[in-house]
């Protein structure tokens, strides 16, 4: 019983946790916003606008109430779903989000599955090479990887695959439902474009991770019973290589989902990173704090499953957070 | 041959011309660098929502056509009193809003009382200031009284900002547009398009097209990708940067044609040195025009040497006014007690031409003494600053409003530039019906301006439109802000 | 670290080298660079390499040559300063919860774990509406990114010395926690500090680019090699030499810290290996 309770005391604190970051969180956006240079009202209107324009507009936009009852408000009514009226759209911030999140979403998984996809498999080999030229192609190669800018990336992508060769779309987004076929197709570029810093980490880290594994004792046995080197590192060394790039993969999805921003620009793609951009240019804060919020919590989530996965393949980890 | 073979062939061949005449498209994806941050043009100043919706979506009493001239848009005709304060417009009969409710005078005066109500969100509520009543005669007629003559009366009503809406819709425009016009509001992708589709049922012509996308793609090297691969059909205003890709591509073809931004180093009149005409004219001089309109316009800008737009009937040219000159801009820094130049603020809204003008001003200036320290900022933040607590030394921006000369008699403007007789010349301009006087007045204001130095006059901004060489019938200038899709067409 | 060391390790000079050289590249531009970088002559624009300017001229007529002087100091300040602030005030953040423990380790890990929650961009954003965008911005923005990274790499690297047996000595013979941290834990963590530092470098030098691109990240007149590299985006199939030269100074600048980083890892401390790269997601 003595383990469970471990567990359940665990989990009620990392939860505690949890909440507490999302309610400073929540108070530290609210703050920051709130102290913005620029009236959302007198944007809305600009130059021409007589005062009373932008002083009925500001009363409609209900940016007369203290600071104090607006946030409570929000954050009461983000606890039932509700996230207010976008102040420029007047449409329920709820909905806007949703809508940005079927582009942000696949868009992030997908970078992941071809940064899992080809960067493992590079790592993989480039570990069972070690120290040959294949090992050192491949690394040259993911340390390039990373160090190209992503919007640099992006555009000489564009170039290639869209102007040149128009195989696929210069960018934007179709939905899904009016195409899904044309969806997929605009999220090819960016994906890649995401997914080329990512793939490159992972492989790095999977090849220093299976390096690691091969030098402990359990893979020596395995050779002294007569595996081959790649035998040894495919049944033992893989596995155990896992629990890092685990972690990697956890942080890059939460990283992913934030930071598309860029590489939405270049391809003119609506997701939450370019929502949020442009909605503060609009100085629209209801809208701005709903969206960042949602990327907290997901950044946060994110993490929280992390942890417990580590708590889970390894217990001893409990009493003090990974 | 049989009459059946005869038959079939004449068929086939039928089939074969029909083919090419078929397969005309007859829609058209057009890329905008901003999206417009709601769609109700009544509600907002962004050019944005009017790049939509203006003479597609929505429609006012008369429409301003691409020399900036008037002509009956939902209004067939009017007369005017001889002593301009009366108008009245007979209107269109058969007109739908795009809900399917009837329009009629009702709604023409719905949209007034809105616009011009103590709670209106109107963002150019001033413009229709003058409008003391709106009359309805019977359906089809409707009465405007003025409490003063306004020359500009008619073109106003042109405006994006006073399109007709009905009051069954009125408040939800800004998510979904329902207007008069010859295209409806399909759907939005918000941070994506906007898709309008031809409204059958609508009153006038129909237009060539059948459905138009404006895509939003705020990145030019993106939107050149987007419009070299095909992606999208055109766009009304390109970066003057990159047009050397289009000029030479027999595919596209480049429109270069006028707008109404008067493009300026805002200078604040009411702080000092500002205040004292030897610095302002001394900054006149230390002005490279021509090396401004080259660096940040790619020389697309036209020289101006007063406020006012250059293709306009009333435009002087006073370029010569302060040629450039950095020994005549030293001089008179000495005598107005800056021997040693000063330093000074520039505050740079978030637009191409502001951003590259201020370097190469800052560069010009210091070459005087003048040591410029560049501030860039957000719409936002500019507009708090700049616009509406006259916090600043000099910024740049392009006023955009057709005939705006009239913000120099006004003291409160953010320039702050306060001369009486510039006051009364301008309230005798808008009483002043008579065009000789009219032009004899606007010329009178021009010279002063200019003389005064109140502001760096630098150029007129283009519109650099690029088009897929088979589109027909896009608006070269820009007279009011808008793409307007009416006589757009593909050709073969 | 001993000069044998390095013989040992090849990539580790290589990488070292071509950092510190870039490094002196910019550092020279404070005193000297070719031309003053914000001389602007509209008639000389777009020059391609000549003899007097050997790496052309910009879209404004400035000497590209001394803009990626100048703009090279500005990447690795703008990266550098990201660091300190990630280290000055993570590092204390980490010790602290590892000699303190309990309920101190709860505050540091929820700390790090709000700050972890504001993804770097949004941060930027944010302060970019606040201030005005900037250098102190992007500043501002990559050190807020780097703190939770080195307070839990200070930690996790503090947990594994905390249990050795002379610290556990230490503390009986009657040191106070902030002494046992000072004395005991920071000099242990140092390789790992530095490594994570080469490694922070790179990904700000990667993410001042990135700021810079958005318009969050330096400002004209001054310069930055990612600030280079968005003005001639637009012009990139006009005039390619332009993005050429900033693109390759990044890429290179970036290869040549993570060598060097990966380098100083294997050569310092080869358990150290997992630990330096835990964080190198961003």
């Amino acid at each position: 019983m003595g383990v469970d309770f471990d567990m359940t005391f665990f989990l009620v604190r990392r939860m505690a946790g949890f909440a507490a970051t999302l309610f400073i969180a929540a108070l530290v956006i609210f703050l920051l916003l709130d102290l913005l240079p620029g009236d959302p009202a007198r944007f809305i209107l600009g130059i021409n606008a007589t005062p009373e324009a932008v002083a009925a507009l500001r009363t409609q936009m209900g940016l007369d109430a203290p600071a104090h009852e607006r946030f409570l408000a929000w954050v009461g009514g983000m606890l039932v779903g509700d996230f207010g009226l976008s102040t420029t759209q007047r449409l329920p911030v709820a909905e806007l989000i949703a809508e940005r999140m079927a582009v942000t979403l696949p868009l992030s998984l997908i970078a992941m599955v071809v940064s899992v996809v080809v960067g493992l498999p590079i790592g993989i080999l480039a570990a069972m090479r070690r120290g040959k030229a294949t090992d050192t192609a491949l690394m040259v190669l993911a340390q390039t990887g990373v160090a190209i800018p992503n919007f640099w990336f992006g555009m000489l992508l564009t170039l290639v695959f869209a102007v040149t060769l128009r195989w696929l779309p210069t960018g934007g987004f179709i939905p899904w439902d009016e195409d899904a076929g044309a969806a997929m197709r605009g999220m090819i570029l960016p994906g890649l474009a995401l997914a080329l810093p990512q793939a490159s980490i992972l492989a790095r880290v999977m090849r220093t991770a299976l390096v690691d594994v091969t030098e402990q004792d359990f893979i020596r046995t395995a050779r002294a019973k007569g595996m081959t080197k790649s035998e040894a590192i495919w049944r033992h060394g893989v596995r155990n290589a896992l629990l890092p790039v685990l972690t990697i993969l956890g942080l890059q999805f939460a990283y992913l989902i934030a930071g598309t921003i860029i590489v939405e620009n270049v391809f003119y793609l609506p997701g939450l990173g370019r929502l949020i951009f442009t909605a503060i240019s609009e100085r629209d804060l209801v809208l701005v704090r709903g969206a960042t919020i949602v990327l907290v919590v997901v950044t946060t989530a994110t993490m929280l499953v992390v942890d417990l996965a580590y708590a889970f393949v390894d217990p001893r980890l409990k009493g003090r957070e990974a | 041959m049989t009459a059946r073979n005869t038959l079939a062939l004449t068929v086939a061949g039928l089939l074969l011309m029909a083919g090419p005449v078929l397969a005309q498209p007859t829609e058209i994806r057009i890329g905008v660098a901003l999206e417009p941050p709601a769609l109700d043009p009544t509600a907002g100043a962004a050019e944005a929502i009017d790049v939509v919706v203006y003479q597609n979506v929505f429609e006012g009493l008369v429409r301003i056509d691409q020399t900036g001239a008037v002509q009956p848009g939902l209004a067939e005709s009017w007369t005017i009193s001889d002593d301009g304060l009366t108008y009245r417009f007979a209107l269109n009969e058969g007109v739908t809003f795009h809900d399917g409710t009837a329009f009629d005078a009702e709604d023409v005066k719905f949209t007034f009382d809105r616009l011009l109500a103590e709670d209106s969100v109107n963002a150019q509520k001033a413009l229709y200031e003058p409008i003391s009543a709106v009359t309805v005669i019977d359906p089809m007629t409707v009465e405007f009284t003025l409490s003063r003559p306004d020359g500009l009366f008619l073109f106003n009503l042109g405006r994006g900002d006073a399109v007709i809406v009905a009051p069954e819709s009125a408040e939800n425009n800004g998510a979904e547009p329902i207007g008069t016009g010859p295209f409806a509001f399909i759907q939005w992708d918000r941070g994506s398009r906007v898709v309008l589709e031809q409204y059958g049922p609508y009153w006038g012509e129909a237009p060539a097209l059948t459905r138009a996308s404006f895509v939003f793609i705020s990145d030019t090297a993106t939107l050149t990708n987007a419009l070299l691969a095909g992606d999208v059909d055109g766009t009304n205003n390109f970066a003057a940067e990159a047009l050397a890709v289009f000029e030479n591509n027999v595919q596209f073809k480049v429109l270069v044609g006028s707008t109404e931004g008067e493009t300026i180093l805002s200078t604040n009149n009411r702080k000092e040195p500002f205040t004292d005409l030897k610095v302002r004219q001394a900054m006149a001089h230390a002005l490279d025009r021509q090396e401004i309109i080259d660096g940040a316009t790619y020389g697309y800008g036209v020289p101006i040497g007063t406020h006012f737009a250059p293709h306009h009937p009333y435009y002087l040219d006073l370029t010569d006014t302060y040629p450039h000159d950095i020994e005549a801009a030293k001089t008179l820094l000495a005598e107005a007690g800056y021997a040693d130049g000063f330093s000074a603020t520039l505050k740079l809204p978030p637009v191409a031409y502001a951003r590259l003008s201020g370097q190469i001003i800052a560069s010009q200036f210091a070459e005087v003494g003048i040591d410029l320290e560049l501030i860039n900022m957000e719409w936002a933040q500019w507009l708090e600053d700049v616009f509406a607590n006259k916090d600043f030394d000099l910024t740049i921006i392009s006023h955009v409003e057709p005939f705006d000369i009239g913000i120099y008699a006004n003291p409160d403007y953010y320039f702050g530039y306060d001369n009486p007789e510039v006051q009364a010349l301008n309230e005798t301009l808008n009483a002043t019906t008579d065009e000789a006087e009219r032009l004899a007045l606007a010329q009178e204001i021009q010279t002063i301006i200019a003389r005064d130095a109140v502001n760096g006059y630098m150029f007129e901004l283009a519109q650099t439109g690029v088009w897929n060489a088979k589109l027909d019938g896009m608006w070269q200038n820009a007279p009011v802000e808008g793409v307007v899709l009416r006589d757009i067409h593909w050709v073969e | 670290m001993n000069w044998q060391l390095l013989g040992r390790h090849p990539s580790l000079v290589v990488g070292l080298l071509a950092a510190v050289l870039f490094a002196l590249l910019g550092l020279v531009s404070l005193w000297w660079t070719p031309f003053p970088i914000e001389q602007i002559s509209i008639a000389r624009r777009f020059l391609g390499p000549v003899a007097e300017h050997w790496l052309g001229t910009d879209h404004l007529g400035r000497d590209i040559l001394s803009l990626v002087m100048r703009g090279t100091l500005t990447s690795f300040v703008v990266a550098g300063l990201g660091v300190i602030i990630g280290i000055g005030v993570g590092v204390p953040l980490g010790l602290a919860a590892v000699a303190w423990g309990g309920i101190v380790e709860w505050l540091v890990l929820r700390l790090s774990d709000i700050t972890f929650a504001f993804p770097a961009v949004i941060v930027a954003i944010l302060i970019a509406a606040l201030f005005g965008p900037g250098e102190i911005n992007a500043v501002i923005a990559i050190g807020i990114f780097n703190i939770p990274v080195f307070a839990r790499v200070a930690r996790g690297g503090a947990l594994a010395i905390a249990t050795q047996d002379y610290v556990a000595a230490a503390r009986l013979a009657g040191l106070g926690n902030a002494a046992i941290a000072a004395r005991h834990l920071l000099p242990n963590i140092m390789s790992l500090l530095i490594v994570q530092g080469t490694i922070q470098l790179s990904l700000g030098i990667l993410a001042e680019a990135g700021l810079s691109y958005i318009g969050l990240g330096t400002q004209p007149p001054a310069t930055s090699l990612g600030l280079m590299l968005r003005d001639a985006q637009s012009l990139f199939l006009i005039h390619p030499w332009l993005s050429v030269v900033p693109g390759l100074t990044i890429v290179l600048i970036v290869i040549a810290l993570n060598i060097a980083g990966d380098g100083l890892r294997d050569a310092i401390d080869p358990r150290l290996r997992h630990e330096g790269l835990n964080h190198g997601a961003g």
